[in-house]
């Protein structure tokens, strides 16, 4: 396996048990991974969890792994998904309960953990709703365009513009409320 | 604001560094999995208990084939209302919510559902020991993406079958992290399989495609024949929900035959509104009861009991004028958010009275007057004007809700009731300088007499405190409508203000008489019979009635004489009957008891009508409600139908429609279609 091997074919080859390409492919990865998981959750700390578990969970994962798609596609896909399902288990206390009320009032909650943190990106990405912090996360951080994110979230590029003016419009929102 | 947009870009572009430390550990925990992946050897145990990841997808696949070929789902085509259709299935049964189990895609979409017994998602979860990916009330909005990426990930491919075999052994290697564990739960299973269901989408269900078939109904065996010699007595509690018609609806819509399980007849008869005769002044009930053929049984016969509830002070009510205020922002393009608000308001327009106003304002952007103040008999018109709304543009609430109070001002007049019923998915906030003052706003109009109520569309709503607070001071009420369901309840409710319900604990007996009726069977209500001294006995519960409805209950009976008959008479006879019983008429087939509490107290009072043998033609309502126990008999298992079959129930309910006004009849007869299609296969 040279350097220069495409990550498509290491990963074909991952798939199949080369161990040598896994452990190329991650080496290539990793930060990637960490960085995108970072602007995902906006913690550091939330961010190296979801990481090492997308990383331990990658063996299993990759076996859906079919060439269809580039290889950093399919993984930013594999780590925006993981984010969700992080996200659902945090809010799955405060849900267990019922109703909005308590939705919110944990949501309120997580602001109130991010701002006392002194985050402002933690803060603001806890805000938008997290359809709009994939977005956020894919356009602005890693700045890929429109059609890569909606390819990699699975949604039309229109859904993605529509989903950055309404970005626009609650960032709007939020210096208002702050204003005051 | 571009400074935020600004400010925000340059933080998530600032690199974080990865912390060497943790990477090394995840590195090093992905290729303890990898080996341990490697070298299962596991494998050939695990062939026995196959979560085979090459049939999930296979079927998965399959499943979108079939979906595709029928141009019935054209509704599903939709990139996003597809990806739904996945996640999505309809808690719709009114009992507690469903627990989603992440076992959607194993499910055949051609066949019946399977019992949701061991899952591939259970047996995780057991290994897994906590963190069960089974998650509970999800409310977070639908991730349609998310589920649609993992089929598109779980598509077959060529590549797919060499791995089919290393896949059976997913499980089955040695779990000796129990980190990973825990992590494939999470991680290495398909997105689909864990995205809790959504919001519950309405009655929108042809968005929706029963793929899950996990859910919980509430279910019971048919309803046997009874020997009235040894049961002369049947007793029930009315139903009133519809939930089953819509979930049946939702499984036809989608091209599968409904499961069995989730059929219950009742809940389908009761789906239609019937014309039946209104109660007498002061009497809360009055039932209707028809006897006629048996449409699939020359020997039987149906009686056909109808009880439609009165519906007090709506005729005295002053004229009422509603301005909808709706959100036609972007957002709100979601088929559980415009196209159900849609759905709902039409719905409600039933309700309304010829002498009632109807205007439309949308706001998306600029507000608009989208329909001038318009008399509620003018349903053409109002109608259309609903369904040109489309979604398109950002929120500007305050400044359509001036609008929406100024029409409304013009609309009004002495005694009239003015009420603007604002529906949005809760994107309220942009626009509004002051809450504060907009409250106050509110509040100012209330006290001239016009109301304010909120219906919240859609989850995921983030200034459900906001609607709440201005429904409050509009003297109205915030509601989420989920479903079409909720949307009637909610939409009537408010309108007649007088929807209460009228009686409460309302049961049902049927004393059969031994000398006319040998046998019978009660169609549906399976999940409602009461033992015979309950109906008696006031602690026990039973369902409400509200103003206005109307419930229906279908028994068929067999003569003694009859051929149909099923059970032979007895040699020796029966015991004879108590000397002091009533000398019964012949013509009385039995005796109807109607037992119903005044709301909020807790003593039932009695009315009983006798059943007779009736000679006139039954009526439309009549048959139409025979030809739907029919067409729920259909689904589940048609025992008692002889050579009966869909060709006579399309034809007897076509027969059947009467005027339809709404097209509910017309829709349960192309529904049969689409049955009759599907069982052929």
């Amino acid at each position: 396996m040279l350097m220069d091997t495409p990550d498509e074919t290491l990963a074909t080859a991952a798939a199949s048990g080369d161990r040598v390409a896994f452990g190329l492919l991650l080496e290539r990865h990793y930060d990637r991974v960490f960085r995108l998981a970072w602007r995902l959750t906006g913690l550091r700390a939330e961010a190296e969890d979801l990481a090492q578990d997308i990383c331990a969970a990658l063996p299993a994962k990759l076996r859906n792994w079919r060439g269809e798609a580039r290889f950093s596609t399919w993984l930013y896909r594999v780590v925006v998904n993981a984010a969700h399902d992080q996200r659902r288990r945090h809010a799955t206390h405060a849900r267990a309960a019922t109703g909005w009320g308590d939705w919110e009032i944990a949501r309120q909650d997580e602001i109130g953990v991010a701002r006392a943190a002194q985050d402002w990106l933690a803060a603001t990405m806890a805000r938008l709703s997290p359809e709009l912090r994939d977005t956020v996360a894919l356009t602005l951080g890693e700045e890929m365009t429109q059609a890569e994110a909606g390819a990699v979230l699975g949604v039309s590029e229109g859904t993605i513009a529509w989903r950055m003016s309404e970005v626009k419009k609650r960032l709007r929102a939020i210096a208002a409320e702050e204003a005051r | 604001m571009t400074d935020d947009f600004e400010a925000l870009k340059a933080a998530l572009k600032t690199t974080a560094a990865a912390d060497p430390a943790a990477r090394a550990a995840a590195l090093a925990r992905a290729m303890e999995n990898f080996d341990l992946l490697q070298g299962s050897p596991g494998a050939s145990r695990l062939i026995t208990s196959p979560p085979s990841r090459t049939g999930l997808l296979m079927r998965g696949f399959t499943m979108l084939k079939s979906l595709n070929s029928r141009p019935l789902l054209a509704a599903t085509t939709s990139v996003a209302a597809l990806a739904i259709g996945f996640a999505v299935f309809l808690p719709l049964t009114s009992h507690a919510p469903v627990t989603p189990k992440p076992e959607v895609a194993k499910q055949d979409a051609t066949t019946k559902p399977q019992p949701p017994a061991t899952t591939e998602a259970d047996r995780y979860a057991a290994t897994a020991g906590t963190l069960a990916p089974v998650e509970t009330a999800p409310e977070i909005p639908a991730d349609a993406p998310t589920a649609l990426d993992s089929l598109t990930e779980y598509a077959p491919s060529a590549t797919v079958a060499p791995r089919a075999k290393k896949a059976l052994t997913d499980t089955g290697a040695p779990q000796a992290s129990r980190e990973m564990d825990v992590a494939s739960a999470e991680l290495a299973q398909p997105e689909a399989l864990m995205q809790p269901a959504p919001a519950p989408i309405a009655d929108a269900e042809s968005y929706s495609l029963p793929l899950e078939n996990t859910e919980q109904f509430s279910s019971a065996p048919a309803n046997p024949v009874k020997i009235t010699a040894e049961e002369p007595v049947s007793t029930f509690s009315i139903d009133v929900d519809t939930a089953s018609y819509a979930v049946v609806r939702a499984s036809l819509n989608a091209g599968v035959l409904p499961d069995p399980q989730s059929v219950r007849i009742e809940e389908m008869v009761n789906y239609f509104p019937y014309a039946y005769p209104a109660p007498e002044a002061g009497q809360p009930f009055r039932s209707s009861i028809t006897v006629m053929p048996t449409p699939w049984n020359p020997g039987t016969r149906l009686v056909h009991i109808g009880i439609q509830g009165a519906l007090p002070a709506v005729e005295n009510r002053p004229p009422l004028n509603l301005v909808f205020l709706i959100d036609t922002s972007g957002s709100m393009d979601e088929p559980n958010k415009l196209p159900l608000l849609k759905q709902s308001l039409a719905l409600m327009l039933g309700q309304l009275r010829a002498d009632d106003q109807v205007a439309i304002v949308a706001y998306a952007g600029s507000a608009g007057q989208v329909l001038a103040p318009t008399q509620a008999s003018n349903r053409t018109a109002i109608l259309t004007a609903l369904d040109n709304l489309a979604a398109g543009g950002s929120t500007a609430g305050a400044e359509g809700l001036e609008l929406a109070y100024q029409i409304a001002a013009t609309m009004a007049s002495d005694g009239e009731v003015s009420r603007v019923l604002l529906a949005t998915d809760g994107d309220f906030n942009v626009g509004i300088a002051d809450p504060e003052a907009l409250k106050t706003y509110i509040a100012a109009k209330r006290d001239t007499g016009i109301y304010l109520s909120v219906l919240g569309f859609g989850r995921g709503n983030l200034d459900d405190a906001t609607m709440q607070a201005l429904a409050q001071n509009g003297n109205g009420q915030a509601a989420y409508i989920d479903t079409l369901n909720e949307a009637r309840k909610v939409l009537v409710d408010q309108l007649t203000g007088a929807l209460y319900p009228i009686a409460a604990n309302v049961k049902i007996q049927v004393e059969w008489n031994p000398a006319t009726v040998a046998e019978y069977r009660l169609i549906g209500y399976e999940t409602r019979v009461l033992a015979r001294e309950d109906f008696n006995n006031d602690k026990i519960d039973a369902g409400d009635i509200g103003a206005g409805t109307a419930v229906t209950a279908i028994y068929e009976i067999t003569a003694p004489d009859s051929p149909a008959r099923r059970s032979d008479p007895l040699r020796y006879g029966t015991a004879a009957p108590a000397s002091d019983a009533p000398a019964t008429d012949a013509a009385e087939l039995g005796f109807l008891r109607l037992r119903h509490a005044a709301p909020g107290s807790t003593t039932s009072t009695l009315i009983e009508t006798p059943i007779l043998q009736s000679t006139a033609a039954p009526s439309e309502d009549a048959r139409f409600a025979a030809a739907i126990a029919g067409f729920g008999q259909l689904l589940t298992g048609a025992t008692y139908l002889n050579d009966w079959g869909w060709d006579q129930a399309i034809a007897l309910a076509l027969a059947a429609r009467g005027a339809d006004e709404f097209g509910y009849r017309i829709e349960a007869v192309n529904l049969m279609r689409t049955a009759k299609a599907l069982s052929a296969r």
